[in-house]
């Protein structure tokens, strides 16, 4: 592919993925408001949300810093934007991806809550501090974790760091690496994982509403908020792909390979929303344990079993 | 009418000032949350920031303590923001206009601030949350004036 050919892939991609990160935000409030028995919000409702905070006013906080405050959405946008592309080429095409974009597409996931600390910091408020103090942690904690979940992905498929040739692997004769013993425990990680990336609950501690009033975003107001809003809702929609490039075969483009991974990115959302509806949220302690002390063994156990099936040649482990 | 009207009217999102209540309005607006109301369907939000708020839902008699607070969480907010003066407490300071504590009313305290702020009452002791629903779509017509 020529550079303007790959730009303009990318610019579509993205495009692509806020659309369809609007839907997911969508998706996700509507099945939260029908777990408490609410009708919930009509389809066109993030839409209204972005379109509003656009034509606010934009307040920077006398106390603050005006430029790293304000550019900071703008790079976690970006770093979204590029992951979700990066993740998009694989699926339709398995040459689309180059060797070792897993590992960038690993380091792109890092910067938006690297971005959400910086705004937070250039704000100057007493409650995005701490805000800003438990997203460190919670980085420090969940990305050990993830990391070794995504390590038995890579195991299964010959230890391979290309994203496209991982999936092409797994709809090939061994199939999807979570059919397998160790899949399943690095994929319940990962997904508990991606709830912390996502700041949901119960690992929301960085915005807990109740007690530090969205924390990171305290300060944020208008346009800013609006380009916050959207990279979340972006990585709401990204974060499937990761999991189900990695664990769950990618994207077949035959009759029943379309409708497959639609059903298959459908219900890890519906996953990630319903942990964030049936559970309270944590304390950054408790947080920090449940990933070092629990999650981290567990993904340790998945690659030790991963590595052990690959060579003695038991699939299913 | 422009798009941005029509965001603004599908998205209010709501940040719940206090200003002294007797703590029963407060009840009466979280009672808009339940499944009974779910403002949420008219893209309705309680939001933990001033800065996010489009909608100031204030409650309570505004007393001297808080008359400070109350201006300053109207400064802090994005504009266009609506004003909500809920309750009879909010609307005119109720059965404590006379009291040694009282501030001003909330709509003067506001408009200290801001002579042309968007002011919304609800009257009622408390007022029940379909009156709340009515003022917010009366707030609609002058959010269309913008
Ligand atoms: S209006 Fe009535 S219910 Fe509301 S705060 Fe005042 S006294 Fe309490």
């Amino acid at each position: 592919m020529s550079v303007p050919a790959i730009i303009l892939t990318y610019l579509a991609a993205a495009a692509g993925t806020l659309l369809l990160g609007l839907a997911a935000k969508w998706f996700d409030r509507k099945v939260t408001a029908r777990v408490q028995y609410r009708k919930g919000p009509p389809w066109y409702q993030p839409v209204a949300d972005v379109l509003k905070l656009l034509h606010k006013e934009t307040l920077v906080p006398s106390t603050g810093r005006g430029a790293g405050f304000l550019i900071a959405p703008a790079i976690a946008l970006g770093a979204t934007a590029l992951a979700a592309a990066m993740l998009w080429a694989p699926l339709f095409a398995h040459e689309g991806s180059f060797l070792g974009d897993l590992i960038v597409v690993i380091y792109l996931l890092v910067i938006p809550p690297l971005a959400t600390i910086l705004g937070a910091s250039a704000s100057g408020s007493p409650h995005a501090a701490v805000g800003a103090s438990r997203e460190m942690k919670l980085i420090l904690a969940y990305e050990l974790p993830f990391v070794l979940a995504l390590l038995v992905g890579v195991i299964h498929s010959g230890w391979t760091l290309q994203l496209g040739k991982m999936a092409a692997d797994q709809q090939g004769q061994a199939g999807a690496t979570l059919y397998s013993i160790s899949g399943v425990l690095a994929m319940i990680v990962a997904i508990l994982a991606v709830q912390a990336k996502l700041g949901q609950v119960p690992f929301d501690l960085a915005e807990a509403e109740c007690e530090i009033m969205s924390g990171v975003f305290v300060e944020y107001s208008g346009p800013p908020l609006a380009l916050i809003y959207i990279s979340r809702a972006m990585l709401l929609a990204t974060l499937p792909l990761l999991l189900i490039l990695v664990f769950w075969g990618g994207l077949k483009l035959t009759l029943t390979g379309v409708p497959a991974f639609l059903g298959k990115y459908l219900l890890l959302l519906t996953l990630v929303t319903l942990i964030r509806n049936t559970n309270p949220r944590l304390r950054i302690d408790q947080a920090v344990r449940f990933f070092w002390l629990g999650l981290t063994p567990l993904a340790v156990l998945a690659a030790v079993l991963a590595l052990v099936g690959r060579y003695k040649g038991l699939s299913w482990l | 009418m422009a798009v941005k009207h029509w965001a603004l009217k599908k998205s209010l999102w709501v940040y719940h000032v206090n200003t002294g209540a007797c703590n029963n309005c407060d009840i009466e607006v979280l009672d808009l949350l339940t499944p009974r109301f779910d403002i949420e369907r008219f893209g309705m939000i309680l939001v933990g920031s001033p800065r996010h708020a489009d909608v100031l839902a204030v409650t309570g008699t505004c007393t001297r303590q808080a008359m400070p607070r109350l201006q300053e969480l109207y400064r802090q907010a994005a504009k266009p923001v609506v004003v909500l003066a809920i309750g009879s407490c909010a609307g005119a300071q109720g059965i404590f206009t006379e009291a040694y504590h009282m501030g001003s009313p909330v709509d003067e305290t506001i408009r200290a601030v801001d002579p042309n702020a968007i002011i919304a009452y609800v009257p009622g002791c408390p007022p029940k949350p379909e009156a709340m629903i009515a003022a917010v779509v009366k707030a609609w017509d002058v959010i269309d004036t913008l």
